[in-house]
């Protein structure tokens, strides 16, 4: 993963073009007056420590990609690879890949996010990610063991939907 | 030949216990050699310390993040069942203040003060196992070395967690304790909850949480584990350079204080010499 991540953000221009394209959408515009308090973070960053200036949050998880508003009905979910994305109430939208961990939406309105590997959308090589994608193939079609075939394909995905989330 | 053993040797101290001048010269320069160890060592501890405080910022929403669904949740652990597993951090190496001691003291407390449980330990850091394996082997489920000397990744954490997982020790109770870091001089011991699948699948308030199938509590349980482990294992660490940073500074320091005493009653033994030597001259030239 770490390779995935350039200091250098090529597409960092060309995405926020289409930020701006996609903050104009009025998601959460029927949003409860109850803001949330969102935590987000990975073992090596915290994005957000218990920010109350979220109103929505859209998440990849095994069982669908999920939007979470404020006083979101509670529930647990298995975070997937995929893109993660944070809209902020001044309209700004923060755009995460991350590769697994756990959503908890809490009765009170809190949400966690713990990533085991997260990293900011305009960070990504794309060049990287994608002969990361090419080389995880490799892996898979040299697997021999279970474990190791397993392993590849769980970085196969990763992969895709890294590629997917840049474009 | 029959050889003489000597039964009395004439030792050369002098009579009222004054060190010689080469005795306190050798003292001095031991002490010396102290201070120049402690000294490195807390460079060393300074430089993991300032690492581990940096890295442990990060980690912290992260604990909190994972421990607040258990707060929410408020699963109930009933002391009164029969299993319980303890987790304890400690560190691999000694020199770093009370740290391990707590840890060990606990243990032993808790082993004393519930005599008719089951109770396992699984322990981080080699310092536990060498202080309490003699006298408590049956306990000992689970001992993890090699902590500590390297800052604590998320798949060290994922690994204590997948064997903690795979062990197959149903506990009704779990703690994990571990060293809570608050400033460089100051940490105190805190329990965290440790939760088994079974007690959170059968948590009452569980019901309020919408479309749960045991497969996203199980993978979500497992993952908070680790998560847990990780952000006390950021902790631990942190606290073991700090301690052994701050008990190296003041070891330093009394060295000194040392040095600087020895010192003093070297030139003053040396001073006493030459007075000595000055009056055998003189006297023995007045006799003559």
């Amino acid at each position: 993963m770490a390779s995935l991540v350039s200091r250098v953000p090529r597409l960092f221009q060309a995405v926020g073009r289409t930020l701006a394209a996609q903050a104009t959408r009025g998601y959460a515009d029927a949003a409860a007056p109850v803001g949330m308090s969102f935590t987000f973070g990975s073992p090596g960053a915290a994005f957000y420590n218990a920010a109350t200036n979220v109103r929505q949050v859209d998440v990849p998880t095994f069982s669908g990609d999920i939007g979470i508003l404020p006083s979101h009905v509670p529930t647990l979910a298995v975070l997937k690879p995929g893109r993660l994305s944070v809209y902020e109430d001044e309209g700004n939208v923060n755009h995460f890949v991350v590769s697994s961990g756990s959503v908890t939406v809490n009765e009170d309105s809190s949400v966690q996010i713990l990533a085991e590997e997260a990293c900011r959308l305009e960070d990504i090589d794309p060049g990287l990610a994608r002969s990361g994608l090419e080389k995880a193939q490799q892996q898979l079609s040299a697997a021999s063991t279970d474990a190791e075939r397993t392993e590849a394909q769980v970085a196969i995905e990763f992969h895709e939907q890294v590629v997917k989330a840049i474009e | 030949m029959l050889s003489r053993t000597a039964l009395f040797v004439p030792t050369c101290t002098q009579v009222r216990g004054m060190a010689t001048l080469k005795e306190i010269r050798n003292r001095l320069k031991s002490v010396k050699n102290v201070q120049k160890i402690t000294q490195s060592m807390k460079m060393v501890s300074a430089a993991k310390f300032s690492r581990a405080e940096r890295e442990l910022k990060p980690s912290r929403p992260y604990g909190t993040g994972a421990n607040a669904f258990y707060d929410k949740v408020d699963i109930g652990q009933d002391l009164e069942k029969p299993k319980h597993l303890l987790v304890t951090m400690g560190s691999d190496r000694g020199l770093c203040g009370a740290m391990n001691s707590n840890i060990n003291k606990l243990l032993k407390n808790y082993v004393k003060d519930n005599p008719d449980k089951e109770v396992k330990f699984i322990t981080l850091g080699d310092k536990a196992r060498q202080a309490l394996y003699k006298t408590h082997p049956g306990y000992f489920m689970l001992t993890f070395s090699e902590f500590g000397r390297q800052p604590a990744s998320f798949s060290d954490a994922a690994d204590v967690a997948e064997s903690i997982i795979n062990s197959g020790y149903e506990f009704d109770v779990g703690q994990i304790y571990f060293n809570e870091y608050k400033s460089v001089v100051s940490y105190s011991l805190r329990p965290v909850p440790l939760h088994s699948l079974q007690s959170v699948s059968e948590a009452d308030s569980l019901a309020v949480y919408d479309s749960l199938d045991a497969e996203v509590i199980r993978s979500y349980q497992e993952y908070q584990l680790a998560s847990v482990l990780y952000a006390c294992m950021k902790e631990t660490n942190c606290c073991e350079h700090s301690a052994r940073m701050t008990a190296m500074d003041s070891a330093t320091k009394n060295a000194g204080e040392m040095i600087d005493k020895l010192t003093l009653t070297f030139n003053r033994t040396r001073q006493a010499v030459i007075t000595g030597e000055l009056i055998e001259i003189i006297s023995g030239a007045a006799a003559l």
